[in-house]
């Protein structure tokens, strides 16, 4: 495991007796991306404010050593945090860009070589003269970025920085941003309710929902085996059967739901109560009478198109087995070839690897 | 109309005369309005940052106080720095009542509030997470504070502006607490007030383009200020 750079230890927020965020420990490693993710109102802002040591932690151990009232402002000098809203100054980008080194007594020469670098890479060089408060909002926040890059931080905190953001701006801003981090190896922290942002910017992904965090782990671990329900939802999990596992042996098992069998991977005990999760880019659907289609998938259910949503790219299809609702996403020439259609009669299948299995208790 | 360009012609005369008794006039005025200005902007930049940045209990009422304050009448301010100060006063002790510092105290009252409410009102229409994200990026609490007051440097200047206006126009309070004593505690307001009263219509017209004068002139030195372009960085080449 990597150098652990940041460590919260014992955090516990309350408004009168009601614990609003409560984090027994989590660490940051060196060099990695942290995406801390959850619904709005969970507490990701707080947290990320209690490691940038803007809000009073009850314990934070950064580099080895713990925050004192006296080292913190010496421990936020080698820190720096990015904003939903870019903040700046009623000054020029280039002064903004180089506020973070003029905070730190930096003479204007060595400024002006470190902040350079970050504008070009960026895109918003040809904009250094520029009153900050002319700027787009996409450009604002390239020059909020720069002025957090500049510091060459030991730990970057990102609070939402692409949410007030129009779409194209902020997948530009975000793969922009990718490359940075990857080729430049600086530790983030990375809050968001976006998982897709997540699944682009990070290594490790934390759950945070109301004050608690639920699942620590690498980001396929959290997108594909998340720890209960909510997560599972929160992560785009969309299928959720229950059911009982039936029969075990040699690493498999299966279990029935509503008169159907299913294979899953992992070691149960019968009669053992289950929630089945798959993702819906798991599921494959065909024709019903597809004898002819081969397919390595171990599980085939058959049911009926329940629903048809437009999706992006994509058609979002919700298939009724006897009750039991399938969440699959078909691209648009399957979709035709399928000759999809609400009530049509189609077979769902996925691999038993594909199914993560929830123990319920 | 005859009145008038009498007025006007005996300003040139006094102010070109380098009348001695003119310029000790003038020279008080805008000491006593300035020393109070600056005691004011001390006491009262500070209170208005503290308001505009916690939160307490019995902070509404506070601020009542202190917007209520901005319109107070230098009479009534007069009247009770006079009874303070008055020999047989609680502050009697201090001989203070008919001195120029008698003067700047109920000048620093009239302008204290002003400023401060001004002040309150500057730091309040800065975004509040602005402080959060200085903070983020490593500033101290002095550069944070200093950074604020730059941000905020539009409407602080305004307050300047207000606070020393509104002390060197006004004649109430020093009028009563100074006595406008020839030499001693005279300034340009209470010796209009006094010129006119004896008819001397001329001499108090003469006052008054002084007073106008000199009124404009600190103003516009503060508008130059705070209308100052922002000192460029060179281009990055």
């Amino acid at each position: 495991m990597a150098e652990t750079l940041l460590i919260l230890d014992d955090i516990l927020v309350q408004y009168g007796n009601v614990p609003i965020l409560e984090v027994p420990s989590l660490a940051v490693y060196a060099g990695e991306i942290l995406a801390i993710i959850g619904p709005n109102g969970a507490g990701k802002s707080t947290l990320l404010r209690m490691m940038g040591l803007l809000e009073q932690p009850t314990r934070v151990i950064f580099q080895g050593q713990e925050a004192t009232r006296e080292n913190a402002l010496n421990f936020r000098r080698r820190m720096a945090s990015v904003f939903q809203e870019p903040l700046l100054l009623n000054a020029s980008v280039v002064e903004n860009a180089a506020l973070g080194l003029r905070l730190r007594g930096l003479d204007r020469r060595t400024m002006q070589q470190r902040v350079r670098p970050w504008l070009e890479r960026l895109g918003i060089a040809h904009l250094a003269t520029r009153p900050a408060r002319s700027l787009s909002g996409g450009e604002a926040q390239r020059t909020s970025l720069a002025r957090a890059l500049a510091l060459d931080p030991d730990l970057l905190l990102l609070d939402e920085p692409f949410s007030a953001l129009d779409p194209p701006t902020r997948e530009g801003l975000l793969l922009d941003l990718e490359t940075v981090l990857r080729t430049t190896g600086i530790t983030t922290v990375f809050v968001t309710h976006e998982r897709n942002e997540a699944v682009i910017l990070s290594d490790r992904v934390a759950v945070l929902m109301e004050g608690r965090i639920l699942q620590v782990g690498s980001q396929s671990q959290v997108f594909t085996q998340p720890v209960n329900e909510e997560v599972a939802q929160f992560v785009g999990i969309e299928t959720n059967i229950p059911g009982v596992v039936e029969t075990v042996g040699e690493g498999l098992a299966q279990v029935r739901f509503n008169g159907r069998t299913v294979d899953v991977v992992g070691d149960f005990h019968p009669g053992e109560r289950v929630l089945l999760c798959l993702r819906p880019e798991e599921i494959t659907l065909s024709p019903a009478r597809a004898d002819a289609v081969k397919t390595s998938a171990r599980n085939r259910l058959a049911g009926r198109v329940a629903k048809i949503t437009p999706w992006g790219p994509h058609y979002r299809i919700v298939v009724d087995c006897d009750g039991a609702r399938l969440v699959a996403l078909v691209t648009k020439p399957s979709f035709r070839d399928l000759e999809l259609a609400e009530e049509k009669e189609v077979v769902a299948s996925f691999k038993a690897t594909a199914v993560h299995v929830l123990r319920l208790r | 109309m005859e009145l008038i360009l009498e007025g006007v012609l005996t300003a040139f005369r006094l102010v070109f005369s380098r009348d001695a008794e003119v310029w000790a006039i003038t020279w008080l005025s805008l000491k006593v309005s300035g020393t109070a200005t600056v005691i004011a902007l001390t006491l009262g930049i500070p209170l208005g940052i503290l308001m505009a940045m916690t939160r307490f209990p019995g902070r509404a009422f506070a601020v009542a106080l202190i917007n209520t304050g901005m319109g107070l009448p230098p009479v009534v301010v007069g009247l009770f720095i006079s009874v303070l100060l008055w020999r047989s006063g609680p502050l009697g002790f201090l001989n203070l009542i008919y001195t120029p510092a008698a003067m700047v105290i109920a000048q620093v009252a009239i302008a204290f509030p002003i400023v401060a409410g001004l002040t309150m009102a500057a730091f309040q229409t800065l975004n509040p997470k602005l402080s959060l994200q200085l903070l983020g990026i490593g500033a101290s609490r002095p550069q944070l504070l200093w950074l604020l007051c730059t941000e905020a440097r539009l409407p602080l200047l305004a307050a300047v502006m207000a606070g020393f206006g509104g002390v060197i126009s006004e004649v109430g309070s020093v009028l009563m607490v100074g006595g406008n004593i020839k030499g001693q505690t005279r300034v340009l307001t209470t010796a209009t007030v006094l010129e006119t009263s004896m008819g001397n219509f001329g001499t108090a017209i003469a006052l008054g383009v002084i007073l106008l004068t000199l009124a404009f002139g600190v103003n516009f030195l503060l508008t130059r200020i705070q209308q100052r372009e922002q000192i460029r960085w060179p281009r990055p080449s």
